[in-house]
């Protein structure tokens, strides 16, 4: 029985965890900021998976540029979400999702 | 139970206790805060993981960078970022919230217990992590991606700069603002509060 963060078990299972948080917080919440940071929950969950899985193998370093790959287009994607955000807000006056409804009727 | 293991324990505490203040905060600039937590938390794990590099990065670019942009939009928003008084399904959407939580940890532990037989971190290189190392890598096999992500990250900047400004029409139809002072007057649509921006001394 090995200790806690010996093993690539424990990493999976907190990643999982808050893979799982972001997730639903991405669905229950309705305020779009709050949605992107489930995302980057979420993309920081399995980066951590990602680096964890890098060192079972460590004689690569893939495992690391993914991560680094996947901060490089969570930056990017907050950018244009938080422009999105503030272009629907100059729309409407509000950032809840309930209020995107220009496509309903 | 060695200092790593210390680590470990206090890093995931922090990403839990982040992520779940992310989720459920009711002021945004909570969640923030939160996501700040779980960042700090997952960047000591990256430590653990000897993965120093990454660390670096994930301070860089999340705590710094992410983090702070959502502070700053969150407080151009202002109190219009907040939850008006809502009516119905919150509490229904909230307690199916916890449902699917639970039953996806639940999964997973039984998945994870169920597979048998734990497979322990490799021993790395002395290099492991580093700049040196993952250089290799990112301008080596890696280059083509790399320059992939340059040109990923120009075009997300000129994008948010074409998004946030809107359309140019709707620019130039805004009458012109001359003096510095009615510049930093307040938001184009005000709301109601007792002095704008600027008028703080004029009294």
């Amino acid at each position: 029985m090995n200790a806690l963060g010996d093993t690539v078990e424990s990493y999976l299972l907190l990643a999982s965890l808050i893979f799982t948080i972001g997730g639903v917080g991405f669905l229950v919440r309705r305020n779009v900021l709050v949605q992107l940071m489930s995302i980057e929950l979420m993309l920081n969950s399995v980066n951590l998976l990602l680096v964890a899985f890098n060192r079972v193998h460590p004689d690569a370093m893939t495992g690391n540029m993914f991560a680094f790959f996947i901060i490089a287009v969570a930056a990017a994607e907050v950018a244009v979400g938080l422009a999105i955000v503030l272009s629907y807000y100059r729309l409407k006056s509000t950032v809840y999702t309930d209020e995107a409804d220009l496509l309903r009727h | 139970m060695s200092a790593g293991n210390l680590l470990f324990v206090v890093c995931s505490i922090a990403c839990l206790a982040g992520a779940l203040i992310t989720v459920s905060a009711q002021n945004p600039i909570r969640g923030a805060m939160g996501l700040l937590t779980t960042i700090f938390g997952i960047a000591g794990l990256f430590l653990k993981l000897r993965a120093e590099f990454l660390t670096a990065i994930q301070l860089i670019v999340y705590a710094g960078a992410v983090v702070v942009l959502f502070v700053f939009v969150l407080m151009l928003l202002g109190p219009d970022a907040r939850a008006p008084a809502r009516t119905g399904r919150s509490g229904a959407s909230r307690a199916l919230g916890g449902v699917l939580f639970v039953i996806t940890s639940l999964l997973g532990i039984v998945s994870l217990s169920r597979q048998g037989g734990e497979h322990p971190l490799g021993l790395p290189a002395a290099d492991h992590g580093t700049v040196e190392a993952v250089g290799r890598t990112m301008f080596g096999p890696a280059i083509f991606v790399f320059e992939l992500v340059t040109a990923l990250l120009i075009v997300a900047v000129v994008g948010a700069i074409a998004v946030a400004r809107g359309r140019q029409g709707s620019v130039t139809k805004r009458p012109a603002t001359k003096s510095p002072r009615e510049l930093f007057a307040g938001p184009p649509r005000p709301r109601p509060v007792p002095r704008g921006l600027g008028t703080e001394g004029a009294e």
